[in-house]
Formats: structure tokens, C-alpha cells, sequence
């Protein structure tokens, strides 16, 4: 950078040496923040490829007529006169109605969510607001070795263990039902809600639980009164963001559910969900066919959901950060 | 409220909240003992070091094993340099406020909350379908070679997956690097480059590495991503080729405990499976938990 002061005044001007480390640092910006579109491209390309191969059931005559989307929403005459929900894409005349499959989903979703949430939420309270900072601190790592059990092991022990002992407890006349396998999501999403929500109570500041202290409250009605309506938006998201898990959560479904396309609300009938449909059935299937399309459109619905799901529950999360650190200055 | 029923409603939340604690605690205990129990005195070296016999009635699982672990190392090869770079752009090198690093956090919360089949999905219709297709057409394959399910594919899917498990790992491992160390290496004339590979990249390699151990430990245990994507049923090789199926512990798992004609014959081999993949999942995790608080306590110990 020589800038005499005879000679009129210019850009200053790099050494050969000093411009060439410019432009490599350069580069290497460049080629890191090329690297950070990656994680854009691939949900882009996930919902862009899952989609492309669903379309044929739009756009193709044959997949039209075999899979239309009144047949998969609307009752189908499946005997003279009796119209009804079926999920029968191999049959000799397929049949496919996707309410079974939301049906079952639904099922083994609301009894994991029923068990998971407040189970998730409590525990998170007692870990952030009464239990001693060393039993805390010991049961945050257990609860994530819980997470860290692979969905197919959890999908096993419902299977083999869970199985006989909620048959012989609520007298099912079948070991493999909706409620196995939504006690098998909730050991699954438990975890979620739990992590969550005690990231949510935690982020309460100190301030808010002195304040409530010094008024004369005691520590219970500190944490109820005050700790957890401060952080209901983080926890919500926490219940919204297991929602979405128990919905996706494809082995424990398949393994311990009984898979018959069965419309019932009754939790000891068998159920099939929208996951497991697909991980049954895309194995055997003919690729290209309406078949075949329709399963990817029910990945497509599935990517919907969840998408939606958890862009709702991270603007809640930002929403609790916003709303106790504007609180607390 | 009198005194006696305050109290009274204190002693009973806190015993209800502590209740619902122990009762996951306890959960996670029985699945613990069961599979113990139940798989431990199945797994010998035998039964580590051999492949299935008698159409899985017998024999061992080291196929499964030496599938998982390929696998898991084709995809740790393929997630941690992308991984790691983002969350270099979003911690790093993002301008504050950046759009762009918005979209990509936006992006990563969203990638981690696809279902897992929807993944699956994704591999077989981008990867095996286009990628794999259009390879074999570029390269003149008479027969399908690239375009049918292997083991790159599945692990390429499983990157997908874990990427965002490394990023925010890696971010978080890079927020307790401190800010100083930064500003004294460019005060000594280091470039950004030079900064970030001597002075941040070591300071956060801790932090990287637990993100790498979770991400492994979530990439070996999932099954549904790779069920048409390259797991196969059985196989009497090991994978050699990119293009290879391969044996997987995880879908070894679902297959015997689904599909087996003999449930009570397989019992014994099942459970000692599941305890293989289980301790494998678990050792990971609890070396990623201590590497994590250890890294924790520093960056609180050095603010």
C-alpha cells in the first residue's frame, strides 16, 4: 500500500503477493458458503424427487383411472351397493383409499402423543425446577441414550415384549394393535418433548423465578405459576415437534402395528399408517406403476405434514427466546 | 390456600413430576435388562464372526456387522466435510443478518424433522433413479449398474440424513471456541483461511468429532432410509463394489423378527442382535454425551 504524497491520490494498490492471498481467501469463502447450500439443495431435491415420481398419478391416463383422487379419498363401491374405505393397491381390482391409512396413523399417533406429552413435559419440570442439580445432570444424559436407541430395536422390544403384556392387560383378541405400537412411538418421541421442553424451561431467566420468590410464592407455585407459562410457547413446540416424529416414525409402526387396512377406532384393532405403508410395500412394487406412485405420493403428504409441522414449532422456539430475553432486559 | 394444602400441592407436583422422570428412566432400564438378558449369552465370537446359517436359523451376524460399519463409514466420509463447511458459513462466515445463512438454517431444522422413509424415498428416486440411471447412461452400461440399490446410495441417503445432526454440532462446538483466539490470530496478520484451519478448526475439533460419533450413531441404527436403497435380505458375500447390497444389523433385526418362519428358533440370535447393534448405538452415544459435557465445562471454564 504505497501512497506518495506527490503522486495524485488512487486506489491504494496491492502487492502481487497481498492480491493473490486476497482472491484465495476469496475462494475459500466462496467454496464454504457453496458447501452451506447444500443443506437448501437437498430439501429441495427431497420434496422436487419425491414428488416427480408421484406425478404420474396425475399426468398418466392408466395411473389416472387405477388411483384417482376420489378413489383415494372418497368411498369406493367395493361390493354392489356398499361403499367403503379400502386399501387394496395389489388386489385383482386395487382399491386405494388412503383413509385407512390416516385412520391408523391418527390412532397410533394420538396414543403415543397421550403417553409421550405428559410424561415429556413432567419430566422436563422435574428436571428443571425441583430435582437436585446432581440428579439433573444425570438424567439429561440417560433420557438421550433413550433418543439414541434406534427406532427398529424399540419396534423389536413392542414386538416381542410389549406386545403379550398389553394383551393380557386391556384383554385384546390381538397381540399386534394401534395401541402396541403407539406405546412403542411414545418410548420414540418422549425424548423429543423432553429435551425440548426442558431447553424451553431452563431459557426462563433466573430473574423471573427470584421475583416470584420474593412476592412470598413458594418454589411449586414458582414453577407452575410462573417458570412454565413463560416457556408454554418452547413447550408447545416441543409437543408439535413429537407430533410430527410420531407421524413419520416408520419401524416401530411397522413392526408392532399388525398392518391391516382395517377403519376402526378401537385401539386393540390392528392399524396401518402412512410410514409403514410405504416401507411394506414399495419392496414389491412394479416400478413406474400407479402402484408405485402412490406411494410416493403418500411420501409426498408425509413430507407435507411434517414440513409444516416444524416450521411451525421452530418459530414457536424462537418465539419463547424473543419473548423472555425482550422480558428480562 | 392455607399453609398445610400449599404444602400439600408442592410435596404432590413435585412427586408427580418426579414420578413421570422416573418412569422414563425405569423404561429405558427394562429395555436395557431385557436385552441383556435376554441376547447376552448369544453373543460369542462365533456369533461375531460368522454368517447366517440354516436360512437364518442359525450361524451368526458378521455380515450385518461388517455391512453396518461400511456403510456408516462411506456416509461419515460423505456427511462430515459438507457438515462441518456449513456450519463454518453459518458461525464464521455469514454476514450478520445474512438471508442466505437464514434460508440455510431454515433448511437444516427442516431436513432434520423429515421422516425417515420419506428419505428412502429420496434416495431411490434421486440417487438410484436419476443419478444412477443417468450414470450408466453416460457411462454406456449395457446392464444396470449404478442404477440399482447399493451401498453408496444408501450411504449417500444416510448423509442426507445426518447432515443435519454434524451441522448443528459443529456450530455449537464452534460457539465455544472463544472469540479472542480468533481476533489475536488476526491481529498477528493471519488471514481468515489461516485463522479458521489453525486456531478455530483445532479449537472445535472436540465438538466435530462428537458430531461425527452422533451422527454415526444415528446413521447405523436407522433402517427405514436404507430398505430400498441397498439393505439386502441375505447375502453369502461381503459387499466389494460401490454398487454392492449389503447386510445391515438393523434390518437384519427387522427381518428376523418379522419375517422369520420360526419365531421361537430365531428368539435366541434375535435378541443377541439387537444387544450387538444396541451396545454398538450406545457406546457411540455415551462417547459423544462425554466428549460434549467435557467441552461444555471448558467453554464455561474459559468465559
Amino acid at each position: 500500500m504505497e501512497q506518495g504524497l506527490t503522486q495524485p491520490v488512487v486506489a491504494p494498490t496491492l502487492s502481487p503477493a497481498a492480491r493473490r492471498r486476497q482472491l484465495k481467501e476469496k475462494a475459500i469463502a466462496g467454496f464454504i458458503t457453496l458447501m452451506a447450500f447444500t443443506g437448501i439443495a437437498a430439501l429441495i431435491l427431497i420434496i422436487i424427487f419425491v414428488a416427480k415420481e408421484a406425478l404420474a398419478l396425475f399426468t398418466e391416463a392408466e395411473a389416472r383411472h387405477e388411483a384417482s383422487l376420489s378413489k383415494m379419498f372418497l368411498a369406493q363401491d367395493v361390493a354392489p351397493g356398499r361403499p367403503a374405505f379400502r386399501w387394496q393397491p395389489v388386489s385383482k381390482v386395487p382399491k386405494v383409499s388412503m383413509i385407512p391409512l390416516f385412520v391408523g396413523t391418527l390412532k397410533t399417533t394420538a396414543v403415543s402423543m397421550l403417553v409421550a406429552v405428559p410424561l415429556g413435559i413432567f419430566g422436563a419440570l422435574f428436571a428443571a425446577e425441583f430435582a437436585p442439580r446432581r440428579l439433573r445432570e444425570l438424567l439429561k444424559p440417560v433420557i438421550e441414550l433413550l433418543a439414541g436407541i434406534p427406532s427398529v430395536v424399540l419396534g423389536f422390544f413392542a414386538l416381542m415384549v410389549m406386545s403379550t403384556f398389553v394383551k393380557d392387560l386391556f384383554a385384546f383378541d390381538r397381540p399386534l394393535n394401534a395401541m402396541v405400537a403407539g406405546l412403542g412411538l411414545a418410548l420414540a418421541i418422549v425424548p423429543v418433548i423432553f429435551t425440548v421442553s426442558e431447553d424451553a424451561l431452563t431459557a426462563v431467566p433466573r430473574s423471573y423465578r427470584e421475583a416470584s420468590l420474593a412476592l412470598g410464592a413458594t418454589p411449586w407455585e414458582t414453577a407452575w405459576k410462573v417458570v412454565l407459562p413463560a416457556a408454554a410457547p418452547g413447550i408447545l413446540a416441543a409437543c408439535v415437534l413429537g407430533f410430527g416424529r410420531a407421524i413419520g416414525e416408520t419401524m416401530i409402526v411397522l413392526m408392532a402395528s399388525g398392518n391391516a387396512d382395517v377403519i376402526s377406532w378401537s385401539l386393540g384393532d390392528s392399524a396401518r399408517s402412512l410410514s409403514a405403508t410405504i416401507a411394506a410395500e414399495m419392496g414389491e412394487v412394479v416400478v413406474g406403476s400407479p402402484h408405485y406412485s402412490l406411494l410416493f405420493f403418500i411420501g409426498v403428504q408425509l413430507f407435507l405434514f411434517t414440513f409444516v409441522l416444524n416450521l411451525m414449532a421452530s418459530t414457536w422456539t424462537k418465539r419463547v427466546v424473543k419473548k423472555l430475553t425482550g422480558g428480562a432486559a | 390456600m392455607k399453609p398445610g394444602t400449599r404444602r400439600a400441592v408442592g410435596l404432590l407436583l413435585t412427586s408427580l413430576t418426579g414420578l413421570a422422570a422416573f418412569v422414563i428412566i425405569a423404561v429405558l432400564a427394562i429395555i436395557l435388562f431385557n436385552v441383556a438378558e435376554n441376547g447376552a449369552g448369544g453373543v460369542t465370537w462365533t456369533f461375531l464372526s460368522q454368517p447366517p446359517a440354516d436360512g437364518m436359523m442359525a450361524g451368526g451376524i458378521f455380515p450385518a456387522i461388517f455391512g453396518t460399519a461400511a456403510l456408516t463409514l462411506l456416509m461419515t466420509l460423505a456427511v462430515m466435510p459438507v457438515g462441518v463447511l456449513t456450519a463454518v458459513y453459518l458461525h464464521e462466515y455469514a454476514p450478520p443478518n445474512s438471508l442466505f445463512a437464514r434460508f440455510v438454517r431454515v433448511a437444516v431444522v427442516n431436513l432434520a424433522g423429515v421422516p425417515s422413509i420419506v428419505f428412502g424415498l429420496f434416495g431411490l428416486g434421486f440417487f438410484i433413479l436419476f443419478v444412477g440411471q443417468g450414470m450408466d447412461r453416460a457411462l454406456g452400461h449395457e446392464e444396470m449398474y449404478w442404477a440399482q440399490p447399493g451401498i453408496l446410495w444408501a450411504s449417500l441417503t444416510l448423509a442426507v440424513l445426518t447432515l443435519p445432526v454434524v451441522i448443528v454440532s459443529t456450530e455449537e462446538a464452534l460457539r465455544a471456541v472463544p472469540m479472542d483466539h480468533r481476533t489475536a490470530s488476526l491481529a498477528l496478520g493471519a488471514t481468515q483461511s489461516q485463522t479458521l484451519a489453525r486456531v478455530v478448526l483445532p479449537g472445535a475439533l472436540p465438538g466435530i468429532l462428537t458430531g461425527a460419533v452422533l451422527a454415526i450413531s444415528r446413521g447405523a441404527g436407522e433402517v427405514a432410509p436404507i430398505l430400498f436403497t441397498g439393505a439386502a435380505y441375505f447375502l453369502p458375500d461381503l459387499p466389494s463394489h460401490l454398487n454392492s447390497q449389503f447386510m445391515h444389523l438393523g434390518y437384519h433385526t427387522y427381518v428376523m423378527a418379522t419375517q422369520s418362519p420360526d419365531v421361537e428358533a430365531t428368539r435366541p440370535l434375535l435378541y443377541s442382535t439387537v444387544l450387538v447393534l444396541l451396545l454398538l448405538t450406545f457406546a457411540l452415544n455415551l462417547v459423544a454425551v462425554i466428549i460434549r459435557t467435557r467441552t461444555r465445562r471448558k467453554a464455561a471454564g474459559a468465559h
